[in-house]
């Protein structure tokens, strides 16, 4: 008989090697996430997949399931910390939505819109971020910029480039680039990369694609991120 | 050190990266892009990496620093207000510079940093590294006057860099120094098993603060799979008003190399390191001339002490200005060439630790006491402290007191008993542990230090009657602001909106919601931020707002101020338009 | 924060656009036909509606836009003054929104480019009139100025979310907006 870990009083099966969020995720259970895209090596670092097991709380993408474990994910306590996380990261950004081409198809706003987030609570941080339109067919905004990590593993772990880290701490942490110039244009990136493409927000884009699809037809006009969220997946070629 | 010239160009070097690092930045008082990249290519290492680690640590530079370049202390207790004074400001006026900036000639930068390890002895700066302690305005001057006229600092006064330990209570530990050798010699007699017997006998508990079991975690660590294991010692006192470590690792380093090689010889290490914090990189000389001596008389290296195949030997790695670099696994990060970002855990260090290899760390002063308990035997180190709490603890006292510096005692004392053996008698507050750690009461000062009651990895800051409090926790906040590695989003934007919203409580801006905001915002970073920096930096607002909550209710108004100061916001555009009517202004409500 | 509704009097609403666009104000006319049951249990005080200058008390205020200069300041602090309820209304109010872009750079860049350097400017200088409110050096949300009861996302919100907003605010209950008219664009 398979091991199981029980989240909110339902029985879900694992196998020995995953975490909390695999189990969760296979059985059809959703735990918020923005920095874990099933496929790539899990981070932990935005922590809206935090669940409390016992007294713990717990980051669910990088914490192993372990038979018998009690886990409490959609609780009122939970996604209130879970929204006062989303509005850091608003504040902490420039996430100005109505100017924004990623509008409608942007993880953090789904993510705020499934958290019934109706303000930033918090006063703005004002950043002000390195834009890095030098790239023939992708932008960098920073001041976007989530700090997810997700475009620095897809380029290492999948596109093998290696092109994005974060450099910084604190909130002077961003994205850097890793070319001789620190431009993305001397960079290796490609348009067709999964680093181009994995954002969650809109901080790196392909260009000239921005209001193409007209609003009532974009990912998170049809679909909640709950939703998209339990189907997304890399298939990594560099994992066989 | 291994000069870079020397190795096949094929091969990374041996140097350490920080190392690297830091000669160049000593060199041409900066890192260059170029120079991050000529780096990348000697070590083969991608030039993001060398980026990120040079943007990591507080020391580093991509703007040039002055020649001489001074950075004030900015804790509590060693800060530069610590004596009711603005000394950063005084300097910077004298020599007409401003702060975090390089004088246009190039001749002085002066910059503020976390605490410095000189908390006995008052206001202290760092230049070029080397620490000045006991500053006043008289002194501010004299430095001011000698940058002026840029007399090199080998011909300054030299007992303004003479560090002086004051140890005003000693116990096991820092009474009788074991025979260099002692423990060893009877380590190697008795045998691996019989050493760590010892060690579990003696219930040796890590004394960072974490109290984690050292038997046990030796234990662990040679039973973990591995192709090489490792003993790091970490000596990152980080923690604002610790410097017991400064005086341990002066005072009796050939005890910590020797509790290291003990360490060594029953995990089955060869290799060890030292992680330095960058602000006691002063020490390195002192530390690397103990370390020959040690050699000398065949403690460390090949066959120690005629034990065939007994082999070990310590490199000293110094940081370069990040508190986060203390917590185990950032340091082993660090040890490893990069930014200090903790580690998903588990794996732990004992089984994944540097190079993926078990690994155990433990602090200067649990390792040291290793070398007592198998030098001296686990009952005369069991039979002083608690029952949870076996042996002492070495306190590292600072703040207002009459006598302050290192008190050695049995765990179980009494809060009370250390306050008035300091000569602190009008303490409204202690701040056990620093900033980390525990905020109490006059109420609490019957409690005890141990790891059941108050644990602390050695800082004791007292804070007499005058101080305001507000004060205290905006600077603490500060701290963790600026030491937060960003990581994870409650710890990188939360100790950010902590840090705002005592300032704007202390700028008077402060309304009655702010309490609750304060409390919720500092559980969620406590609960939900990704290693202990987060879990415990909210800790002395949470504290604070349960025992002394008058300290921000004083502050308060009644009605709501807004959030950030409203007339300040419309000095640009007097200056643009060159108005200063009644209508260019605006109250801050 | 709830209305407490003594007798059957009409409640009172204030409007107000600081830093925004007019666009709340239009899409809260797109209430069409639902406007006139509105207007059987309100009246409008203050507001681009009515054109009344001085707000008096009211029940709810409704505030279009971020506060960009001193103006603004008064005006919200004078809503917040007079009102039981004060709603921000829409992206810009909640948080600074498109005016908010000017946020990436300077005033004093802002004011040069558009006064003193920008192409086709004849006669450059930075107006100075004692008329003219001071800008303040950024565009900030009204809720870092007074505090707001609620907040109605959009851009604009729909009229249908202004529905969601007002019948439990006539009836003396907490307003809730469904996800589904959720939207900040």
């Amino acid at each position: 008989m398979m091991a199981t870990i029980r989240i909110d009083n339902q029985e879900i099966p694992f196998t020995p090697g995953q975490t909390i969020m695999d189990a969760a995720l296979a059985a059809g259970v959703y735990i918020p996430h923005l920095c874990h895209y099933p496929g790539l090596t899990p981070n932990g670092n935005c922590r809206l997949c935090m669940v409390e097991t016992g007294n713990h709380s717990v980051a669910a993408c990088i914490t192993p399931a372990v038979a018998g474990q009690e886990i409490r994910n959609n609780t009122p306590e939970l996604n209130a910390a879970r929204t006062a996380i989303t509005q850091m990261l608003f504040v902490e950004g420039n996430h100005i939505c109505p100017s924004c081409e990623k509008t409608g198809n942007c993880k953090l706003q789904a993510m705020a819109y499934h958290l019934g987030m109706l303000d930033d609570h918090f006063p703005q941080f004002y950043q002000r971020r390195e834009l890095d339109a030098s790239h023939p067919d992708i932008l960098l905004d920073r001041s976007r910029c989530i700090l997810c990590d997700l475009c620095v593993r897809a380029s290492r772990e999948v596109d093998n480039k290696n092109v994005f880290a974060i450099a910084g701490r604190g909130t002077n942490a961003h994205l850097i680039v890793n070319s001789p110039s620190g431009k993305l244009t001397d960079s290796a990136i490609a348009a067709t990369d999964l680093a181009a493409t994995v954002c969650p927000v809109g901080a790196v884009m392909i260009k000239e694609q921005g209001y193409q699809v007209p609003i009532g037809q974009r990912i998170y006009d049809c679909r909640t991120i709950r939703e998209t969220g339990l189907q997304e997946h890399i298939d990594n070629k560099n994992d066989n | 050190m291994t000069s870079s010239c020397l190795h096949n160009s094929s091969d990374p070097p041996r140097e350490h990266l920080l190392h690297r690092l830091y000669a160049v930045q000593r060199q041409y008082r900066h890192i260059s892009p170029q120079a991050m990249q000529r780096i990348a290519d000697e070590f083969h290492l991608p030039l993001s990496q060398v980026a990120s680690v040079v943007a990591f640590y507080a020391f580093f530079s991509t703007q040039p620093l002055g020649r001489f370049h001074i950075l004030f202390s900015n804790c509590t207790s060693c800060g530069y207000l610590a004596n009711g004074e603005n000394l950063l400001q005084l300097l910077c006026k004298q020599l007409q510079t401003s702060p975090g900036k390089t004088r246009t000639d190039e001749l002085v930068s002066i910059d503020e940093t976390s605490c410095i390890g000189q908390c006995d002895h008052g206001a202290s700066l760092l230049v070029n590294g080397i620490p000045i302690a006991g500053l006043n305005s008289e002194k501010i001057t004299q430095i001011a006057q000698l940058i002026a006229t840029a007399i090199p600092l080998d011909a300054w006064p030299a007992h303004w860099f003479e560090i002086r330990d004051a140890v005003h209570r000693r116990e096991l530990l820092l009474t009788t120094q074991p025979t260099p050798g002692s423990a060893l010699r009877q380590a190697l007699k008795q045998g691996i098993g019989k050493t760590l017997a010892e060690i579990r006998q003696s219930r040796l508990r890590g004394r960072g603060g974490a109290g984690f079991d050292t038997g046990t975690k030796w234990q662990l660590c040679r039973e973990a799979l591995g192709d090489a294991r490792y003993v790091v010692c970490n000596a990152d006192e980080g923690e604002p008003g610790t410097f017991k470590d400064r005086v341990l690792l002066r005072i009796y380093a050939e005890a910590l190399f020797e509790g290291m090689a003990l360490c060594a010889f029953v995990i089955g290490a060869t290799r060890g390191f030292i992680y330095l914090r960058g602000e006691y990189r002063h020490l390195l000389p002192h530390l690397l001339t103990a370390l020959n001596r040690h050699r000398n008389q065949g403690l460390l290296g090949v066959n120690i002490l005629g034990h065939a195949g007994f082999d070990f030997d310590i490199d000293i790695v110094a940081g370069a200005g990040a508190y986060i670099c203390g917590e185990e696994s950032a340091l082993i990060e660090s040890l490893e060439g990069k930014p200090g970002i903790p580690r998903i855990r588990p794996p732990f260090p004992v089984t994944h630790g540097y190079l993926g290899q078990p690994t155990a760390v433990n602090n200067v002063e649990t390792l040291i006491a290793a070398t007592h308990i198998v030098a001296h035997g686990s009952d005369r180190f069991n039979s002083v402290g608690t029952p949870q709490s076996p042996g002492t603890k070495i306190l590292s006292v600072s703040g207002d007191c009459h006598s302050p510096g290192i008190y050695e005692y049995p765990f179980g004392v009494r809060i009370q008993q250390i306050l008035d053996d300091c000569g602190a008698d009008d303490a409204q507050a202690v701040q056990i542990g620093g900033p980390a750690g525990k905020l109490i009461a006059p109420a609490d000062f019957n409690r005890a230090i141990g790891f059941e009651d108050l644990s602390t990895g050695g800082s004791f800051l007292v804070f007499g009657q005058q101080r305001d409090l507000l004060t205290i926790h905006h600077n603490f906040a500060h701290f963790f602001a600026h030491e937060s590695c960003g990581f994870c989003t409650p710890c990188r934007v939360g100790t950010q909106l902590l840090k705002n919203t005592l300032a704007n409580i202390a700028a008077g801006r402060g309304s009655a919601c702010d309490p609750k905001e304060l409390q919720q915002l500092g559980q969620i970073i406590q609960r939900q931020s990704h290693c202990g920096l987060g879990h415990s930096a909210a800790n002395h607002v949470l504290d604070g707002l349960q025992q002394f909550p008058q300290t921000f209710s004083s502050h308060l108004k009644q009605s709501f101020s807004a959030r950030f100061d409203l007339d300040q916001s419309l000095a640009s555009a007097r200056q643009l338009t060159h108005r200063d009517d009644a209508d260019a202004h605006l109250d801050n409500g | 924060m709830t209305i407490e509704r003594k007798n059957k009097r009409k409640l009172k609403i204030a409007t107000a656009s600081l830093a925004g666009c007019f666009g709340c104000h239009m899409s809260f006319l797109d209430m069409d036909e639902h406007l006139a049951g509105l207007l059987e249990q309100v009246e409008f005080d203050r507001s681009p509606f009515t054109d009344i200058k001085r707000i008096g008390s009211c029940d709810i205020g409704l505030i279009e836009g971020g506060v960009c200069n001193a103006e603004n300041v008064h005006v919200l602090r004078e809503f917040r003054a007079n009102c039981a309820v004060l709603v921000a209304v829409g992206a810009c109010a909640i948080n600074g929104g498109v005016p908010a872009l000017r946020n990436y750079f300077d005033l004093k860049d802002c004011l040069e480019e558009a006064y003193l350097t920008g192409t086709g400017i004849t006669n450059p200088q930075i107006p100075n009139d004692r008329e003219l409110p001071l800008l303040l050096d950024k565009v900030y949300p009204i809720s870092e100025v007074v505090p707001i009861d609620y907040f109605l996302p959009g851009c604009p919100p729909s009229a249908a979310a202004f529905l969601q907003l007002l019948e439990p605010l006539l009836t003396g209950q907490k307003p809730a907006i469904s996800k589904s008219h959720l939207h900040y664009d």
